[in-house]
């Protein structure tokens, strides 16, 4: 039996997965979706409301103190003018919106492909389903059809009830793609969700799980909101922790001018464990190549919350990496290991920012380890570190010694968004495999462009829905159970800080025996470092079996 | 970016294939067939609307009958009687003894290939004696 | 709406447009109505019209609306590293070129690519979760969608005369089995038996029960009662094809006449269906046969990295400049040893 705290409210997770039920007994007979309203709201199943003040920094509009479970969610008089008029402003702005909007067959091929849907079985977490939510406003209000036939042509009014119904749903989404992958035309419910919830922001709607590291980031440059002396304190702990475990001393810079390369990773690596042990990796492979390396603590954070609230958000808190490097001279941005960052990255980034980075130095990312030239990322000039590495390791470039992992048997978590918004699928598969040797992937459905989210992607990470993220982390840890129990898997590997932060607890409820790491721990634990003593522990001063009393 | 170009290029492909048959047949529809009606026998097997819409059925049936039952006399529904035979029968010299000017005309017109002639042997056709007649 | 209402109201839908032109063209002669002109010429000509208006108004409404950011979902490893795998399949799942954007779009438009990656969850006792392929879905629309071509090509032959040659080959193929008289086509018993599939999944599977509109469930009926009427004209109730052509081909020249002699009540109501299947087109999810062109998560490279998107309504944002970063947090930045812009605080620090 799992030890679940207490905090969580969570049953036991065979009690919990007991009453899943996707067949027809959940989905009513006698009522169509539509007449389901008023939406019961549950305890554990959503994130807390967005505080004013959090909204207030960055100036979001309709701040004030309101609560999910509240009646009153104290919405401005003119409400229903404002999402429609936003509604119609995004349709014309996204052609996916619009589009997606029009041509949903209800073919049912997403259906059963949602995280959250097979983890609730609640039928309105079919991603069809949710979009119909704010489709059926769509109908109702922009659609000829909807005005004149309207229920029939499956509109409905958008009315305080609906409201409710469509934001209950549209923050347990994830926006993780996996619908999208197997929709014949590719409608993505990430991009209805995220258009839904820049609506549900119009409102001063959001949570505060979001609006709280958004606002964070945007004054301290990071979700933590820490301070730069505490930035810096904090690394110059991981120095220390480096050189008890190796002997080896390691020196990082901050803010550093002339730098030929600008790190930026996400702030939960520096503040979080297991992070910390993957940001202390980061430090000793940097220092292992001597690489002319700077962390900033005005550009902190590479995890962007913008993405869960609008698209303009998104641009501001993006645009402080640009800004950066070009402050600080650098020719090109190194990326560490993080999901939704590097959606923003790949599809975002240079399409917003760019502009910023104009009559900086900046110039084509070029490995100066290896002289390797990072064509894909040529316009961008940033470069994920699981691609820096690969190309270490291939070019023989990294002394590493795979044997000091022979403890773990690993399996990778392919992060939602660098899987199915990116396509980083065999990078970090690439180094894993030269870092240690036991691998076992996933079954087929759950791994690449078919992996399952981790339950709290998208901001809904937080520590008062544990019951949305158990349930919507199940298949993932079915998954890791799976592998655990055939090949005794006790590591799962990730690429993502969420991760970081979301596995370990949904592992600690399913599969206690398994562990979470980031890549670059594994491969600082492989490394051998010039000068290092006999390494007795690894970075998390846990005994590596075999190399205690040897020699 | 919105790729408007290669927008209005698709709409066009898609307008041009929709309206194939409009500009493949470009304005002007060729007159409805005319079949040439025997001079002679007046009255068919059966009357005329049946056989428009139902002499396959007819044939078919003579087919069966005349083939599998070896019955070859067929009584119509006024009580003539006639020999079951398409190329006797109904293509003999005073009915529809010309393939083109009769079975053609409609077949071809509205694209039914019959599998009559799968078996048969088209009947050769008299040459053009009669001019005069018409 | 629920199940039953949702089937109620699309089948009354279909019987009303079967009793109008039965009403019409039937009916109405015994009052000395003769309208056959409104079924077999106005309502068509409507209906085409309808048709080609509503799309183009369709397509051109979503090419307003840009494509703010690249966004392919991408089902395969990228192009990274010369040396990291990136073969044919990684091309047409991830495309980064405009040629492998083409193939994947044409495996989706063609071959219904990512409808064919379907799995089925089984989701057992004791957090047992399976997922096994499920082609069947996919089985369906392909047959529906490639039968219904062929009946639509083999409908040339009442538009075109001559016939192109393609409309004969496709007859000829359709027909190959020479069963039944007159020759039993397969694409019509097959696009019946697709329909019927699909009917039968969304009624049957509660999932898709549930998420299912009467504007799902009418177009299905209609196309079934289409190719029901059909079938029955051309092997039961019989009519004169010459006569229907007649009309056929003065509607594709613009010279329409009812023909002489008249045509059967069952024509016009086959004709009737298939002009609210145009005019319906638009207004409905069918228009996913043109928005499937242009969803943006399908027809875009994935190299954004590499090339930049460019978004046309790129707004202008306040950004937190490194400036008003650094007038909060100096005195802090310069006791810590961080580098700092400006030595002296020239005013109050904020915190």
């Amino acid at each position: 039996m799992a030890v679940i705290p207490k905090s969580w409210n969570v049953p036991q997770p065979d009690v919990l997965t007991k009453k899943i039920d996707h067949g027809p007994a959940s989905m009513g007979l006698q009522k169509g979706w539509m007449s389901t309203t008023p939406v019961q709201i549950k305890e554990g199943m959503h994130c807390h409301a967005a505080l004013a003040k959090n909204l207030k920094t960055v100036g979001m509009p309709n701040p004030r103190d309101w609560s999910v479970m509240g009646d009153d969610w104290k919405l401005p008089e003119n409400w229903k003018e404002i999402v429609l008029d936003g509604l119609k402003d995004r349709l014309g702005r996204f052609r996916s919106f619009q589009l997606f909007m029009d041509i949903c067959v209800r073919c049912g091929a997403c259906a059963d492909k949602c995280h959250y849907y097979i983890g609730s079985g609640d039928p309105k977490n079919m991603p069809v389903l949710r979009a119909e939510l704010l489709r059926s406003i769509y109908r109702k209000n922009f659609t000829l059809a909807g005005k004149l036939l309207g229920p029939v042509a499956g509109a409905r009014n958008l009315t305080y009830d609906v409201l409710k119904e469509l934001w209950y749903y549209l923050y347990q989404c994830t926006e993780c793609r996996r619908c999208s992958v197997f929709c014949p035309y590719g409608i993505d419910t990430a991009e209805i969700t995220m258009m839904g919830r820049e609506l549900t922001n119009l409102l001063g709607l959001n949570i505060d799980w979001i609006a709280g590291p958004v606002a964070n980031c945007y004054r301290t440059g990071n979700h933590m909101g820490i301070q730069p002396h505490a930035f810096k304190e904090m690394i110059d702990f991981f120095v220390d922790e480096i050189e008890d475990v190796t002997g080896v001393r390691v020196d990082p810079s901050f803010n550093r001018k002339g730098a030929e390369i600008l790190f930026v990773t996400p702030s939960g690596d520096v503040f979080g464990d297991p992070g910390t042990y993957t940001a202390m990796g980061y430090l000793i492979l940097f220092h292992q190549l001597g690489l002319d390396v700077t962390w900033s603590t005005y550009a902190s954070e590479g995890g962007n919350f913008g993405l869960f609230t609008s698209n303009e958000m998104m641009k501001r808190l993006n645009a402080k990496m640009y800004a950066e490097a070009k402050r600080l001279g650098v020719k090109w941005i190194l990326g560490g290991e993080c999901g939704h960052m590097w959606r923003v990255i790949n599809q975002y980034m240079g399409t917003m920012n760019l502009d910023v980075a104009e009559g900086s130095k900046m110039e084509d990312p070029v490995s100066p380890i290896t002289g390797t030239k990072f064509e894909n990322a040529k316009s961008t000039k940033m470069v994920h570190i699981t691609e820096f590495t690969a190309d270490l390791l291939r070019h023989n470039k990294l002394k590493v010694d795979p044997s000091r992992n022979d403890h773990l048997k690993v399996t990778f978590h392919d992060s939602c968004n660098t899987s199915r918004g990116m396509g980083l699928f065999e990078e970090p598969r690439y180094v894993i495999k030269n870092v240690c040797n036991h691998f076992y992937e996933m079954p087929p459905n759950t791994i690449r462009e078919q992996t399952y989210c981790c339950g709290g992607g998208s901001g809904l990470n937080a520590g008062e829905d544990m019951e949305l993220r158990m349930r919507g982390g199940l298949p993932r840890a079915n998954a890791v159970k799976y592998v655990h129990e055939k090949h005794g898997v006790n590591k799962l590997a990730c690429v993502c800080a969420i991760d970081r932060a979301v596995l370990p607890n949904l592992m600690e409820y399913y599969v206690p025996e398994v562990d979470v790491t980031g890549v670059h721990e594994m491969v600082a634990n492989a490394m051998v470092l010039d000068g290092e003593k006999k390494k007795t522990v690894d970075l998390r001063g846990e005994p590596l079996p075999g190399k205690e009393d040897s020699e | 970016m919105y790729d408007g170009g290669k927008i209005i290029t698709g709409i066009i492909i898609g307008l041009v294939l929709l309206a194939f048959p409009i500009w493949y047949t470009h304005g002007t529809a060729p007159p409805r067939p005319e079949v040439k009606l025997p001079v002679k026998e007046k009255q068919c097997v059966q009357p005329k609307a049946y056989m428009k819409t139902n002499h396959m059925q007819l044939l078919d049936l003579w087919r069966d009958s005349t083939v599998r039952a070896a019955k070859r006399i067929y009584i119509s529904d006024d009580g003539r009687k006639y020999d079951m035979s398409l190329q006797n029968t109904c293509m003999s010299a005073d009915c529809h003894a010309k393939k083109t000017e009769f079975c053609d005309q409609c077949h071809n017109y509205t694209g039914v290939v019959p599998y009559c002639w799968d078996c048969h042997i088209e009947p050769k056709e008299p040459k053009e004696k009669s001019e005069e007649k018409h | 709406m629920n199940i039953v209402l949702s089937l109620i109201v699309s089948g009354l839908a279909i019987s009303a447009l079967v009793v109008i032109p039965f009403a019409g063209v039937w009916a109405a002669p015994f009052y000395g109505v003769h309208i056959e002109w409104l079924f077999g010429i106005v309502i068509p000509y409507l209906a085409a019209i309808t048709f080609f208006v509503g799309m183009i108004y369709r397509v051109v409404k979503w090419a307003k609306s840009p494509v703010p950011f690249r966004i392919p979902t991408t089902c395969s490893q990228q192009k990274s590293l010369p040396w990291i795998k990136y073969d044919y399949v990684d091309k047409l799942d991830n495309p980064s070129t405009r040629l492998g954007v083409w193939g994947r779009m044409i495996l989706e438009v063609l071959f219904f690519r990512s409808l064919f990656r379907n799995t089925r969850l089984q989701y057992g006792e004791g957090q047992s979760i399976k997922y096994t392929s499920s082609k069947w879905l996919w089985i369906g629309a392909i047959g529906f969608h490639y039968t219904f071509l062929v009946v639509i090509i083999r409908h040339l032959r009442f538009f075109t005369e001559p016939m192109p040659f393609f409309v004969k080959i496709i007859e000829n193929v359709d027909g190959f089995f020479q069963i039944f008289l007159p020759t039993a086509y397969q694409s019509g018993l097959l696009l019946g038996a697709a329909a019927t599939f699909l009917l039968l999944r969304r009624v049957l599977i509660p999932q898709v029960r549930y998420v299912s509109l009467p504007a799902d469930y009418f177009p299905l009926f209609l196309i079934l009662t289409i190719a029901g009427t059909g079938i029955l004209m051309r092997y039961v109730l019989k009519t004169d094809v010459v006569s229907i052509k007649e009309l056929t081909m003065g509607l594709v020249s613009f010279s329409p006449k009812i023909p002489e002699g008249g045509i059967s009540v069952v024509f016009y109501i086959h004709l009737f269906l298939v002009s609210a299947l145009f005019a319906y087109f638009p207004f409905s999810k069918l228009v996913h046969m043109g928005g499937v062109f242009l969803s943006p998560t399908r027809n875009l490279e994935n190299n954004n990295r590499a090339v930049r998107h460019i978004n046309p309504w790129n707004p202008k944002v306040k950004i937190h400049t490194y400036e008003e970063y650094e007038d909060d947090f100096r005195e802090k930045m310069i006791g810590a040893g961080l580098p700092v812009e400006k030595k002296v605080a020239p005013t109050e620090n904020k915190e």
